[in-house]
């Protein structure tokens, strides 16, 4: 369970939280803030928006080798399983054939070929976003709940070497945001 | 047509598209206009010179046999295509829908390089010989389906089921081309689903009539399956290459763009990886049940040097394009993707010519001069029809109502 809060740098302000009337603005204004060199940022959205990785200017995840390792991984122990438990440690002569019959084996190393990358996958994911998170300074905003509703948001955080309390702002503000809001760093649920 | 509006994306950065109509129309005088004669000397020059060299004889019709189901296949790849952007209301492959429409368009011209399959039944289908069947009890179980009459009947069907099936729902794409009538898209996207249902069993009985029965003892329930898997392949492999010939030549820049390449580039890896599976079982079954009548068929192509082209299959029809069509930036690169489709192209070949030619020359992989031209003429001619419908119609359906859309998609 990592407490994000503890893994955070010191500072009074977690950062800037700024509400956007539409996916449209939202996502132009990411095109913004990634042009203006920003690096600690995300943005946040009640569904996912086609063009946002780009507008952010995300690099490719890690994910994608993980799971290829895993699913490899899987595919493999799985043969091997079967081969050492039936043409060495304990060999069977099953319908005439071969002690080492690949044929047979193979749809015990698909699934686990599968399993493993499936498995990879998800714990991957929860992983690299660091998952399951049960507090967030974010959430000490009453105007972020409506991001699982209505709301399209960025925040900015303050350890961003390009963060000032004005110049953020201001940028935000002429970005189109309809509201930017100062997020405390020990904030808590329900404090605002 | 005039430079008018049709198009403005949803959603972020990018301004209005705007398209013109030398974006998705074939120039006069292109190559792309000259291709249906150059096409279609090549092709008329390989039949007559098929027929020259080897007329008659068994070679000939085994791969007039070979080039037919392979040119064929990638027609019955287009109509399913064009069926399942129906049937799922896609909205990001409307911009591609209209080549697709092209490739099932050939369908007619296949009916008529069906004859010298007809005329050469004798030599192609051991089950016509009625002198076999006499002995054969197997065969005479057999003949209620397996007879001359009944074999041509089915072929009439199959031809009749797929010429009305691809001339109306291509001729509908192009009526709205004029009249952007919305009511033409819910038209084709209703009889989508029954059509998908008439292809897949027309599909899959002239897998068994035409290379089934090829090996009348042997039959594999899954073998319509295979067929339809490897013709899938095939069609989306020429595919990808006829549309980064469309994008070198300056067709359709900005119109497919990476995010379609990228989506064509999943469907031929899914298809590959769905070949293989559908293969492998097929191949897992008969192996396991380990009935003569059945295990014959694998046995003839692990005889000399068949083995290494099966083994050519396994390695180049799957195992290398699995690892190599797998990454995100192979498919959204345009000169990776080209190599990707042209060598799974090439391996759809060596599926056809492994499926038939073992039945001809037992003992190993025999190539030879009739192979080449009756794949260019058959090509040619394929080729020719494609491209000459390419040239008359606009390259996407561009009153369809979600072209938007389409012009929009995004992967991710």
């Amino acid at each position: 369970m990592a407490l994000l809060k503890h893994s955070l740098p010191d500072g009074k302000y977690y950062g800037m939280l700024a509400e956007f009337p539409a996916p449209r603005e939202l996502v132009h204004a990411c095109e913004h803030v990634r042009d203006a060199g920003y690096k600690r940022w995300d943005a946040h959205s009640p569904f996912p928006i086609h063009g946002m990785p780009r507008a952010m200017g995300l690099k490719s995840s890690i994910l994608p080798w993980v799971v290829l390792v895993f699913g490899l991984g899987g595919a493999t122990s799985a043969m091997l399983l079967q081969w050492w438990t039936s043409s060495v440690d304990y060999p069977l002569v099953i319908s005439g054939k071969p002690f080492f019959s690949w044929q047979a084996f193979v749809p015990i190393t698909f699934e686990l070929g599968v399993l493993g990358g499936a498995v990879a996958a998800v714990v991957g994911m929860l992983a690299l976003n660091q998952l399951p998170m049960l507090f967030h300074p974010l959430f000490g905003s009453k105007r972020f709940e409506q991001v699982t509703d209505d709301g399209f948001f960025i925040s900015i955080e303050s350890w961003d070497p390009k963060f000032d309390l004005e110049a953020t702002r201001n940028m935000l503000e002429r970005l189109g945001a309809t509201h930017v809001e100062l997020i405390s760093a020990d904030s808590r649920v329900g404090a605002s | 047509m005039s430079d008018e509006k049709i198009a403005r994306p949803l959603g972020h950065g990018s301004a209005g598209l705007k398209l013109s109509a030398s974006q998705f129309s074939v120039p006069r005088g292109s190559l792309w206009a000259r291709l249906p004669w150059i096409a279609g000397i090549v092709g008329l020059v390989g039949i007559a010179a098929s027929a020259v060299v080897g007329w008659g004889t068994e070679q000939f019709y085994f791969s007039w046999l070979v080039s037919y189901l392979y040119f064929l296949s990638i027609a019955l790849g287009g109509l399913f295509f064009v069926l399942v952007l129906f049937v799922t209301k896609a909205g990001w492959g409307v911009v591609v829908r209209r080549v697709a429409e092209n490739v099932m368009s050939t369908l007619p011209l296949f009916a008529v390089l069906f004859i010298p399959i007809w005329l050469g039944r004798h030599e192609l289908f051991h089950w016509t010989h009625e002198e076999a069947v006499a002995t054969d009890a197997i065969l005479q179980a057999k003949a209620p389906y397996l007879n001359d009459g009944f074999f041509l009947g089915r072929a009439v069907a199959y031809f009749a089921v797929w010429a009305l099936l691809s001339w109306w729902f291509a001729a509908q794409s192009r009526r709205q081309d004029h009249s952007g009538d919305h009511a033409i898209t819910h038209r084709l996207q209703l009889w989508s689903g029954p059509s998908i249902f008439l292809f897949a069993v027309t599909t899959s009985f002239a897998a068994f009539d035409w290379m089934m029965s090829l090996d009348p003892h042997w039959y594999s329930t899954m073998f319509g399956v295979y067929f339809f898997a490897g013709a899938l392949v095939g069609m989306f492999a020429f595919q990808a290459i006829v549309f980064i010939g469309l994008e070198r030549t300056g067709l359709l820049r900005n119109v497919v763009n990476t995010e379609h390449f990228h989506d064509m580039g999943k469907l031929l890896f899914a298809f590959t990886v769905f070949w293989a599976y559908i293969g492998f079982s097929q191949y897992f079954l008969i192996w396991y049940a380990n009935i003569p009548e059945e295990t014959i068929w694998f046995e003839h192509r692990m005889a000399g040097s068949w083995e290494s082209v099966t083994l050519l299959l396994a390695v180049g029809h799957f195992l290398v394009p699995f690892f190599f069509l797998m990454p995100k930036t192979i498919k959204r690169n345009r000169g990776l993707l080209l190599a990707g489709a042209m060598w799974m192209l090439l391996m759809h070949l060596v599926d056809i010519f492994w499926c038939v030619m073992p039945v001809l020359h037992h003992h190993g992989v025999h190539l030879g001069l009739l192979d080449v031209t009756t794949f260019l003429g058959i090509g040619g001619l394929f080729i020719s029809m494609f491209s000459w419908l390419l040239a008359r119609h606009a390259l996407i359906p561009v009153k369809d109502p979600r072209l938007p859309e389409s012009l929009a998609f995004e992967n991710m």
